[in-house]
């Protein structure tokens, strides 16, 4: 059994086959039920790639929200125009070349983003991560084609469970493997001590912008997702509070822990559900929740294990 | 050219607000070295203190006048420096030597707090009021030219505000521990000087003048809301980095820049609703080319 779970290929195919089985059987679910686990997969997707920028590289990115709406943007306008030049047939061929499409344009706006902005550190670098996605959202506010402050609406509803965390169990794979890998350690080098890792020849910019970009990507594939599960999207969805809300998922689980960051995403999108009730107090809630964890326990909700190996400051 | 000129105008009594704002995210830079996000939003909270302060003063002075509106400012901006303190002494104390990061969180969270908290039904609501009129002004012309009394006022306050906090820092007992905070926090304390007090009383200031921002905003565009200090805050934020952060000139010159750069490129053909992306994008090619800001000195990382 150990065996099997320390083999990261057959984990894979592992959580591919449940996620297609529960997709199969999605059919029967309370349509809430399978809206908020749609949810849940965007949001680990989301979650798992910033920690991959964020917690294991140590660059604090607050632009998330704006990959993930390249991502949404490009693939929605794919599938909206196919849509409409072959009429309303079966596109179902369609959603993942989109999906990839948005991804691999995100991934590219990452690059834009990150081989600049990443001369800067800390608080400058999270300032900077910020502005640009707050211009990704002004641009697309203003792009006639992206339908400007209204966005774009009737993107057909393709996101299912089964494709939502077949999606989200390859992202898990993908950074949790490259991470682990030996090329992967420069990560977590950078991290702990960039000068100190320079000086063991690793190219500090390169693993940043290498960081960047794969977390875009993924933000992408995930905008996606949202695109196709909301069927509506316009700019505003994209704000500056949808960066922090990621930002968020990765300190509660403890920065670079993969399995703790899924856990407070699976935690933060099932909390606002819970907190309907009180919903007009429910920001409020949330709010002073961030402010006490970050008092109370900064290391993050879900970390439990041995103190942190790094010894950086 | 006439335009152009009352363009400036336009543009330096929105760079004064934004001036006033800057200041307070480069003293707290200066002393403590992180954002303080919520700082945005004590001026907001600025805004609407002048509100209801003014629906009480105006019993007893009767508003618009001079000294209804003095009594007004004055009163505000203690109020803000008492309430940049207690956010220091409750969220940011606890914290003190902690990551970067945490507190960068931290402070997300304050401000969070605080635009959800007004923006609560029992508090002041979602929706947007009218700021009262607290002076006597009107629109005069000169040259051909309209102007708005108000704007002479704000680009006055402003610069009585500055010309009083150059002097505190500069001359006084107090402003000089501030430097030395701000220089050496660690050697400070071994002179003598209490860092809490002094981190206090920087935020205390700071705060003063968010709120002093607050009323004259109000004055200048009368609708004010809960959510006006995000955007606000931000842009006073990319005017305290174009300055150079932790410079107390640079942040005035950054604010006036940034407001005049806004106002001019707000009324090209075409651009007015690229508005909010140009600070933005200003502060990412300052950063890019030169980090320090325009009056920013370099500071060298030693390992």
């Amino acid at each position: 059994m150990s065996r099997i779970l320390k083999d990261p290929r057959l984990l894979l195919l592992i959580a591919i086959v449940v996620a297609v089985i529960v997709g199969l059987g999605s059919d029967q679910m309370n349509l809430y039920y399978r809206g908020v686990a749609i949810d849940i997969g965007i949001a680990i997707i989301l979650a798992v790639s910033l920690n991959l920028i964020n917690g294991h590289t140590g660059q604090f990115s607050l632009g998330h929200a704006g990959f993930m709406s390249v991502g949404a943007y490009v693939s929605a306008m794919i599938t909206l125009a196919l849509q409409k030049s072959m009429g309303a047939d079966d596109l179902t061929w369609i959603f993942l070349p989109a999906l990839l499409a948005g991804g691999l344009v995100a991934a590219l706006a990452g690059l834009l983003v990150g081989v600049p902005s990443l001369r800067l550190r800390g608080d400058y670098l999270a300032i900077v991560t910020l502005g640009f996605g707050e211009i990704i959202r002004v641009i697309f506010q203003n792009v006639e084609a992206a339908g400007g402050a209204s966005g774009l609406s009737g993107i057909p509803r393709m996101t299912d469970l089964a494709w939502t965390f077949i999606l989200a169990a390859f992202a898990v794979y993908v950074v949790g493997c490259l991470v682990n890998s030996t090329y992967g350690r420069g990560f977590l080098a950078v991290h702990d001590d960039e000068v100190a890792a320079s000086s063991m020849g690793l190219n500090p910019t390169r693993y940043k912008v290498t960081a960047f970009v794969i977390g875009a990507f993924f933000a992408g594939i995930a905008g996606g997702l949202f695109a196709h599960h909301k069927t509506t999207i316009n700019p505003q969805v994209f704000d500056f509070m949808k960066s922090f809300e990621v930002v968020v998922m990765v300190i509660l689980g403890g920065m670079g822990r993969t399995a703790g960051v899924i856990l407070a995403a699976i935690l933060l999108t099932l909390a606002p559900e819970f907190l309907r009730s009180v919903a007009e107090y429910r920001m409020i809630i949330y709010a002073l929740v961030i402010i006490f964890l970050m008092i109370a326990r900064p290391q993050g909700l879900f970390n439990f294990a041995r103190k942190k190996k790094s010894l950086a400051p | 050219m006439n335009e152009i000129f009352q363009q400036l105008v336009n543009g330096l009594a929105l760079g004064a607000v934004y001036a006033l704002i800057a200041i307070g995210y480069t003293m707290v830079y200066g002393v403590l070295r992180f954002i303080n996000f919520a700082h945005g939003d004590v001026f907001m909270l600025g805004s609407f203190t002048g509100y209801y302060l003014a629906q009480q003063v105006t019993k007893w002075i009767p508003l618009p006048s001079w000294s209804g509106w003095m009594l007004i400012m004055f009163l505000t901006m203690i109020i803000c420096a008492i309430i940049g303190i207690v956010i220091e002494l409750l969220a940011y104390r606890p914290l003190r030597n902690r990551p970067k990061l945490t507190v960068l969180i931290t402070a997300i969270g304050v401000s969070l707090l605080i635009e959800y908290t007004c923006q609560h039904q029992a508090i002041f609501g979602a929706s947007q009021k009218a700021f009262p009129k607290l002076l006597p002004t009107g629109n005069f012309t000169l040259g051909g030219l309209s102007f708005n009394t108000t704007q002479f006022v704000v680009l006055g306050v402003t610069l009585v505000l500055l010309t009083v906090l150059t002097f505190i820092v500069k001359k006084t007992r107090i402003g000089m521990a501030m430097r030395a905070v701000s220089f050496n926090s660690a050697a400070a304390s071994l002179m003598g000087i209490s860092n809490s007090f002094i981190i206090s009383f920087t935020f205390g200031l700071g705060s003063a003048l968010a709120g002093a921002g607050g009323i004259l905003y109000g004055m200048t565009y009368t609708g004010i809301d809960p959510l006006m200090g995000v955007n606000v805050g931000l842009k006073a934020f990319v005017a305290a980095v174009l300055g150079g952060i932790g410079n107390l000139p640079g942040a005035a010159l950054g604010g006036l820049v940034l407001g005049i750069v806004e106002t001019y490129a707000g009324g090209m053909s075409g651009m007015s609703t690229y508005r909010d992306g140009i600070a933005f994008a200003i502060l990412i090619i300052i950063l890019i080319f030169k980090p320090t800001g325009l009056l920013g000195s370099k500071q060298i990382e030693k390992v």
